[in-house]
């Protein structure tokens, strides 16, 4: 079944988002609510990426081979100052929302595999990603209007 | 006669539960001065602490000469604090500005109101120019006006110039128990009343030195303590307060680790069947995720990660499990600490899961530290706004909007309104460039010094500073308007437990100085700010009718006080809100029906994460149907942003003396106060300062990544692996050019809660080292206090002597 493939692109997405909030943390650290906050999503990533790998495992040991452009690239470096933050916590929304539907796709796909461990924990990770969203978007909507109407 | 200092707490007057607080009125006056001196008494309450104890100023030839508990009122019964007592002497200090100052290259010139307003005046209309001309300016104020100046503040940035840069340094002292009692009530409010004191079976004190911050409150738990069937009392503080002393448990939790104690506490009081499953069923959501979340949190975990024995875990769950009427306060070891807003929660959580909210002697203090925060916080002079308005609800705002008759989108609200640190931020960037700085300090109370005094002394930032004294924030502006204070001017404010005092003028301010009010409306005539139809927006001249106008905003709001009225303040106690025609006499409880502030139409807010501050949607809040039910709101345990490490291996927590209020603006100026704690010293464990070679009184270098200080040390109870410097001390009595680092806030970390935005005071890494020999001197701690050295310390007590001698008795 192909349910590895979606695995490996979630784990993989997770990766790749505690890696971006890492960036995102040492790029803006005079910004101490982004330091501190991406520093601790970066760890609920890795704790998300932690959990898959049994799943990863189990399930790619009778996988086809993988299909091709299953991964996508949505992070390239950070950049600076206010309006670089903005977009920079844009990027990491983005990134974010990919996971959000990789894990709807994989708890789809743990229904119909009746695997009741990996929908365990397609709930609870889903549920931490959904916080993930919404606080960069409580973020972003604070410091829009002074990035990119008052600020010089 | 009594000296208060060496005896801050005065004499017992011992009383069982459910009757009334015996009245013990405390008198001071100066000189050797007697009633008979005293032309007139004047009204007022305290404004150097948050307790609002009512006293009265007593006056002669013009000037104020001492003060007087007023044994009517609900709050202290005739008590003063020492602080109160002795404190109103700054008001005649010879150095109080008495003209406004004006930037001069590298120094500030005397000059009239009128150049000093234009230079405002002009920059502040060449800002405002222009697309987002709101965004350059930010409002910094205080927990330390009156209610008619916070009201008409929020009015000039909220109305007039449409910005949402405004806060107070309630930020840094309250803002955590405001979101905490949003969070699980639906607003702001305190549900609980001082005279729950009268009726409690036991007082749980979470990170709350009551004994030096309110030492009237103190005053009425001790009279109890003495009394026939005492409450029991726990005490968590790393710190060996005389709260802690007094306690039969006291929990001296590693800084930092509350959350992991209280879900500790829920967990023991859950499983041993100490909780009101009826109450938890018809007036709370969340019981079962709070279930789940601490089930993850047995004694010998917690007892890890807090560094005290499980058993004591144990001892405080059946403490609290098994009393019938708990009392809880919570301050600043909760609200300036690592998960700040969550810790605050669980302690209402506590009160929620137990049915110990809304009857007598089961009560919540989450409590302020300042005199006027609540009314801050009330007419949105800070992050809130006025009316304790949700934001985010549109309706609200179009109720502001036609009371004010301006346009809805005038009113900022597409976002919370921004937090003190993110103010200081913008003007480090440069998109703030008007900076308005009144009663507050931050160039002494701010974390991390030195990038404050940066950013205040940005040659693009024009700072004005509105002050009783060139303070150390003063002295980097670009204008200082000198202010009336306490005394000398007219105005309301609000206790800790909603009760509403006026405080009269007395006399006079000294030269051109002017009652903050003044300074604001003047501001507005010249700002010419108008309403939608053209008229001036405010037109109010003095504060009886600023109070009538704010009376219209608080209708039907939690803080309603329609009811109220100058005349009625008069002559009796305090009154507290909510007071309505329904309710002349005020409200002593919130929620005494369980019926909470959470209907959607009502409540302040729709919700955060506790771990992000992520806000939730008006529609998901909705999906909840609270239904006047009230939140149990819980989270997992997470370490702070800042550890101790190799470099840095001990934990830096910062507070306060009893005989000091915040950077000693006013205390350090009258002598007795001043005298009794002079200067700075820092607290270490006898075992810490073995190992580093320090003994009492050497000179010791405390450092952490931002900065270091100099301090003597004080050896004494505070635990091990924690070190506590009082965070009074800056500079304004040293030598301008030859200043020696002591302030405290030099070293604390510039980081906050996610959801309170209040600043993590209490948990920093440093390092401390010997820097030289005490010679046999001890360090200028007080020996009162929680810097009181072991008994058999060779330390000269403090006193007050002849000069501090009040008189203390029944009338």
């Amino acid at each position: 079944m192909h349910l590895a493939h979606y695995l490996g692109l979630l784990h993989r997405a997770q990766v790749n988002l505690a890696d971006a909030f890492r960036q995102v943390a040492d790029a803006h650290a005079e910004e101490p609510d982004i330091e501190h906050l991406c520093q601790q999503q970066a760890k609920r990533c890795d704790a998300h990426a932690e959990q898959l790998d049994p799943f990863v495992t189990r399930y790619s040991e009778d996988a086809p081979d993988e299909p091709d452009r299953l991964h996508s690239q949505l992070f390239t470096g950070t950049r600076t100052g206010g309006i670089g933050l903005l977009r920079d916590l844009q990027d990491l929304y983005l990134m974010a929302a990919e996971c959000d539907i990789t894990w709807t796709v994989v708890g789809q796909g743990a229904y119909g595999a009746r695997d009741d461990e990996l929908l365990a924990v397609v709930r609870q990770c889903e549920g931490e990603t959904a916080i993930q969203l919404k606080w960069l978007r409580t973020r972003m909507k604070a410091a829009a209007p002074q990035a990119l109407v008052v600020a010089d | 006669m009594v000296d208060r200092i060496a005896s801050p707490w005065g004499e017992r007057t011992p009383y069982g539960p459910g009757q009334e607080w015996p009245v013990r009125v405390d008198r001071y006056l100066a000189d050797g001065r007697a009633d008979a001196d005293v032309d007139r008494w004047v009204q007022s309450a305290s404004v150097l602490h948050s307790n609002g104890d009512a006293l009265d100023i007593a006056v002669a030839d013009g000037q104020i000469i001492g003060v007087r508990g007023r044994a009517v009122d609900r709050i202290n019964r005739g008590r003063v604090d020492p602080k109160d007592l002795y404190g109103w002497q700054a008001n005649h200090s010879p150095d109080r500005l008495t003209r406004p100052l004006v930037r001069d290259g590298d120094r500030l010139v005397e000059a009239d109101w009128d150049t000093a307003m234009g230079r405002i005046v002009a920059r502040s209309k060449e800002l405002l120019d222009g697309p987002g001309g709101w965004g350059r300016f930010g409002f910094y104020t205080s927990g330390q006006l009156f209610l008619e100046e916070y009201y008409t503040l929020g009015v000039i940035g909220k109305a007039g110039l449409g910005t949402p840069h405004m806060d107070g340094n309630t930020r840094l002292c309250t803002a955590t128990a405001a979101a905490a009692m949003k969070a699980s009530f639906g607003t702001d409010g305190q549900p609980g009343s001082y005279t729950d004191v009268d009726h409690c079976d036991a007082i749980a004190l979470w990170g709350h030195n009551v004994a030096e911050t309110q030492t009237v409150l103190w005053m009425r738990m001790l009279d109890r303590r003495r009394g026939p069937n005492p409450p029991a009392m726990l005490a968590v503080d790393p710190r060996a307060t005389p709260v802690a002393r007094e306690a039969d448990l006291h929990l001296a939790i590693r800084n930092g680790t509350n959350v992991a104690l209280m879900n500790g506490l829920l967990r023991e009081i859950i499983r041993r069947g100490w909780y009101d499953h009826d109450y938890v069923n018809a007036h709370t959501l969340g019981f079962d995720e709070l279930c789940r979340i601490v089930d993850g949190y047995p004694a010998p975990r917690v007892a890890d990660v807090c560094d005290i024995p499980a058993s004591e875990v144990e001892r405080a769950a059946e403490l609290l499990g098994t009393s019938q009427r708990l009392l809880s306060t919570v301050l600043q070891g909760f609200y300036q600490s690592n998960q700040a807003t969550a810790a605050a929660c669980a302690v209402n959580n506590l009160h929620l899961v137990r049915g110990m909210i809304g009857r007598p002697g089961a009560g919540i203090y989450q409590m302020n530290g300042q005199p006027t925060a609540q009314n801050n916080r009330e007419t949105g002079a800070d992050g809130d706004l006025p009316g304790l308005r949700n934001w985010a609800n549109t309706a609200h705002i179009e109720e502001l909007a036609r009371l004010w008759n301006v346009d809805v989108d005038v009113i900022p609200h597409w976002a919370p309104p921004t937090h003190a640190m993110q103010i200081f931020r913008y003007a480090e960037q440069g998109s703030i460039k008007l900076l308005w700085i009144s009663a507050t300090n931050p160039a002494v109370s701010l974390p991390e010094l030195h990038r404050i005094r940066q950013i205040l002394t940005r040659p693009e930032l024009f700072v004005v500073v509105q002050d009783l004294f060139l303070t150390e924030t003063a002295e980097l502006a670009d204008v200082v308007l000198p202010a009336a204070t306490w005394g000398e001017k007219t105005g309301t404010f609000t206790s800790v437990d909603r009760t509403v005092h006026i405080s009269d003028k007395a006399v006079d301010p000294p030269g051109e100085a002017r009652p903050d009010l003044d300074i604001f409306l003047d501001y507005a005539r010249r700002m010419d700010f108008r309403d939608r139809d053209g008229q001036p927006l405010i037109d109010w001249s003095g504060p009886e009718e600023v109070f009538e106008a704010w009376k219209e905003c608080s209708r039907g709001r939690p803080c309603d006080y329609t009811g109220i009225t100058y005349e009625k303040l008069r002559g009796g106690s305090g009154i507290q809100w909510p007071c309505t025609d329904e309710h002349p006499d005020g409200t002593e409880r919130l929620y005494t029906d369980g019926l909470f502030h959470t209907d959607p139409d009502y409540c302040e807010t729709y919700g955060h994460d506790l771990a992000t501050g992520a806000e939730f949607t008006g529609a998901e809040y909705r999906a909840k149907e609270p239904n006047g039910r009230a939140f149990l709101h819980t989270v997992d345990y997470q370490a702070s942003p800042e550890v101790p490490d190799d470099e840095h291996p001990l934990l830096l927590t910062t507070g306060r003396t009893v005989y000091q209020f915040h950077t000693r603006t006013k205390t350090g100026r009258a002598p007795q106060l001043d005298q009794a704690a002079p200067d700075v010293w820092v607290e270490l464990n006898p075992a810490d300062a073995a190992r580093l070679g320090i003994i009492e009184g050497d000179l010791v270098g405390i450092a952490s990544t931002r900065g270091t200080i100099q301090a003597r040390a004080r050896l004494c109870g505070i635990r091990p692996g924690v070190v506590f410097l009082p965070f009074h001390y800056g500079y304004f009595d040293q030598d301008r050019a030859d200043r020696t680092p002591r302030a405290a806030n030099e070293l604390t970390i510039t980081a906050w809660d996610p959801v309170s935005k209040q600043p993590l005071f209490k948990v920093a890494a440093v390092a401390v080292t010997k820097l030289a020999d005490g010679q046999g001197v001890p360090s200028p701690a007080p020996t009162v206090g929680g810097s009181a050295p072991p008994a058999d310390a060779d330390v000269p007590p403090t006193i007050g002597g002849p000069t501090a001698e009040a008189t203390s008795g029944k009338e």
